[in-house]
């Protein structure tokens, strides 16, 4: 079924269809409308779970991972204070490995006191051991909270997806619904085990000595590195039964490129614009989208840019003291490379400031006439960027 | 006599061997209330003494299934097991959660707040020992006006936070203070808590001898003082509304308590006449609750 959505409620349509359990949350800048459209769905009895309307997010993730270990599907949302807030949820929920599905509605994060999108709230968040999806519009949002609770139950991982706050969680777009049948088909019914067996009983999260932790932490990681497969599958089988798919990285145009722009979440559509423009002006340019942040597709992102000689990194969050945190992944992953690509960061969009197709592709332009890399990154406004065009 | 309802069952749910110190008021209450609560029970704890009673990997203290959860978060745990069970239909088994004075007058009072307005399907159970014991006697909003603790040195400023007031405005369906001074009358309101549905909220007075400055030997003595003594009335409180004493107090003067503890020792005559003042105004004030005076 076709509906006009925002992409809020698209997410609410997916948790409605993945049949979740137990859904604690708390109000939110960009993500409110989630909520809502969720206890909306309670009343009219199209929500199969129950609502706890906590009175924190901190609580919210809480909940999640005790419903979670009690082998319920749960779901939460939220957005920027309201995640950093859950940060020592958030290592709970992955230590734990429960397979709770998050929707982080991307929003800067205060002071200065502001909500426009930003993904520097989810990115701080990268070392909590939670899976990060970012998507680039609505029906992908749809489409991977579904695939999400496939990932992580069958991996045992949290898993974080992140949406543009506005730009997706509030723009309206023509929205696929799958029906229930469809997503029954692809989703089975929640099967972890309860971790509080009456018959069988367990102490769950118990002290454990360093030796025993440090093991623990390698598992984890090794754990950690099996979900790339199974992010893989899960993909590859919703492309099949539901029809539409997303790689951990979209490579265009990328084969015969000389210089490739590598974005992530909403403003991959503002990319593919100008990319198809520099294109159309004789240009070799070519776009990484980069879906999965963590794990970190190194091996996707070394193949897709292997051949090429120079890269952009769009960004929209900032790491003081360093640089864009994509394009500082990106390096990392590239560094095993013999023959490595020069990379420029741009810091673009901060907040929700304007990024136009025209602004990229000045980026991508000005990536083409550098013959030194630079480590610091290079910071493009609306309004500077208009003030060199007149001159 | 005893009553029947609460003889003290032979069938343990809590194992001998906990890593708790010897005399600690928390075991001997925690031991009491697993009696009541039964093996269809998931014990929720949090950082708090709870922790090493409970035992490290990979022993485990507790018969029944238990999760070490996080230090602000008692409540909001249990409710999250609670809601689960409610969607899997085990009504039959009821989430408990043990946190400290720490965990529940201080860092967890938020959380415990929300899932009580929230009216969520799990029992409470507060060990108060009025410092944060675990990490070694540090003062807490539950530590007693000029009481010694490591980082009150002087004594402590602020007055012990009167935490059932909190509760009762809250209008739990029930709620109780206890003391396993007193085994019969814990036990019975463990019993009575477990057939209401909804949140439920037990303070418990946990005499602890390495924070208290006491021998070992004297925690049941202790936690019996205080409350012959007045100053840990033991009651219940309906809906937030219905007050009832459970057990008429033979009001002791207060020194009889404060004598007994290290962390009293500085007191003066001036401290036992302000306390045994402030004992009694309190007294009157609950009395005149059960009148529903105030």
């Amino acid at each position: 079924m076709r509906q006009l959505l925002q992409g809020n409620y698209a997410v609410a349509e997916a948790v409605r269809l993945s049949r979740v359990q137990v859904v604690a949350a708390y109000p939110i800048t960009p993500q409110t409308p989630i909520y809502e459209r969720l206890s909306d769905m309670e009343l009219e009895g199209k929500l199969t779970g129950v609502m706890m309307r906590t009175e924190s997010e901190h609580s919210a993730m809480a909940a999640c991972v005790a419903a979670s270990l009690t082998g319920v599907r749960t779901f939460t949302a939220t957005a920027s204070q309201g995640l950093a807030l859950m940060h020592e949820m958030l290592h709970f929920a992955s230590g734990n490995r429960v397979p709770i599905v998050m929707c982080n509605v991307n929003r800067v994060i205060a002071v200065p006191w502001a909500f426009g999108s930003d993904q520097s709230d989810s990115l701080s968040q990268r070392d909590t051991g939670w899976l990060q999806l970012y998507c680039e519009d609505a029906q992908e949002a749809l489409d991977t909270v579904i695939q999400a609770y496939r990932i992580a139950e069958q991996a045992l991982f949290p898993v974080m997806v992140a949406i543009d706050g506005f730009f997706t969680s509030h723009f309206m777009e023509p929205i696929e619904i799958p029906d229930q049948q469809t997503v029954d088909a692809y989703l089975p019914p929640f099967s972890i085990p309860t971790r509080f067996n009456i018959e069988d009983p367990a102490f769950i999260s118990s002290v454990v000595s360093p030796e025993q932790y440090m093991g623990y932490r390698e598992r984890s990681f090794a754990d950690m590195e099996k979900t790339r497969p199974i992010i893989r599958e899960a993909n590859r089988e919703y492309q099949e039964i539901v029809g539409r798919g997303y790689g951990v990285v979209e490579p265009v145009d990328t084969d015969d490129a000389d210089i490739v722009l590598v974005t992530s979440g909403a403003m991959t559509s503002t990319a593919r614009v100008a990319i198809a423009s520099l294109r159309a002006k004789g240009h070799k340019a070519g776009l990484l989208k980069i879906k999965a942040f963590r794990p970190f597709p190194t091996e996707e992102v070394q193949e897709a840019l292997k051949n090429v000689s120079k890269v952009a990194v769009l960004d929209r969050n900032i790491s003081l003291g360093k640089e864009g945190i994509f394009c500082h992944e990106l390096k990392s992953a590239l560094y095993p490379l013999p023959r490595r690509p020069m990379v420029s960061g741009y810091i673009a969009g901060i907040c929700g400031a304007d990024v136009s197709p025209e602004m990229i592709e000045d980026m991508v332009l000005e990536t083409l006439k550098r013959d030194k890399p630079t480590d610091l990154p290079t910071w493009v406004r609306r309004e500077t960027w208009l003030q060199q065009k007149q001159q | 006599m005893a009553p029947a309802e609460t003889a003290i069952t032979e069938k343990e749910y809590m194992r001998s061997g906990h890593m708790g110190c010897p005399g600690c008021g928390l075991a001997s209450t925690i031991r009491l209330v697993m009696k009541v609560l039964g093996e269809k029970t998931i014990v929720v704890m949090i950082p708090s003494c709870v922790g090493p009673i409970s035992g490290n990997y990979p022993n485990s203290v507790f018969e029944v299934p238990c999760f070490h959860s996080a230090f602000e978060i008692a409540a909001p745990t249990a409710a999250g097991i609670a809601n689960a069970l409610k969607v899997q239909g085990r009504d039959d088994i009821i989430p408990v959660a043990f946190a400290g004075d720490g965990g529940t007058f201080d860092i967890g009072l938020q959380s415990l707040s929300g899932a009580a307005d929230r009216n969520d399907n799990f029992l409470y159970i507060c060990l108060d020992n009025e410092a944060y014991m675990n990490t070694g006697i540090q003062s807490s909003s539950s530590t007693p006006q000029d009481v010694w603790t490591m980082t009150t040195p002087g004594g402590r400023e602020g007055k012990k936070k009167k935490f059932m007031q909190i509760i009762a405005a809250h209008r739990m369906p029930y709620a109780a203070t206890a003391s396993f001074g007193h085994p019969h009358d814990l036990m019975a309101k463990v019993k009575r808590a477990k057939e209401v549905k909804g949140t439920r909220f037990i303070h418990t007075l946990t005499p602890c001898p390495t924070g208290w400055r006491m021998p070992e030997d004297i925690s049941a003595r202790a936690a019996m003082l205080a409350v012959e003594t007045k100053l840990f009335p033991l009651y219940e409180i309906i809906d937030g509304t219905e007050y009832r004493i459970t057990h008429q107090p033979q009001g002791l003067p207060v020194s009889e308590y404060t004598k007994i503890q290290g962390r009293y020792r500085h007191f003066t005559e001036e401290h036992i006449a302000r306390l045994q003042k402030e004992v009694d105004y309190e007294w009157a004030q609950l009395v005149a609750r059960t009148k529903g005076i105030c």
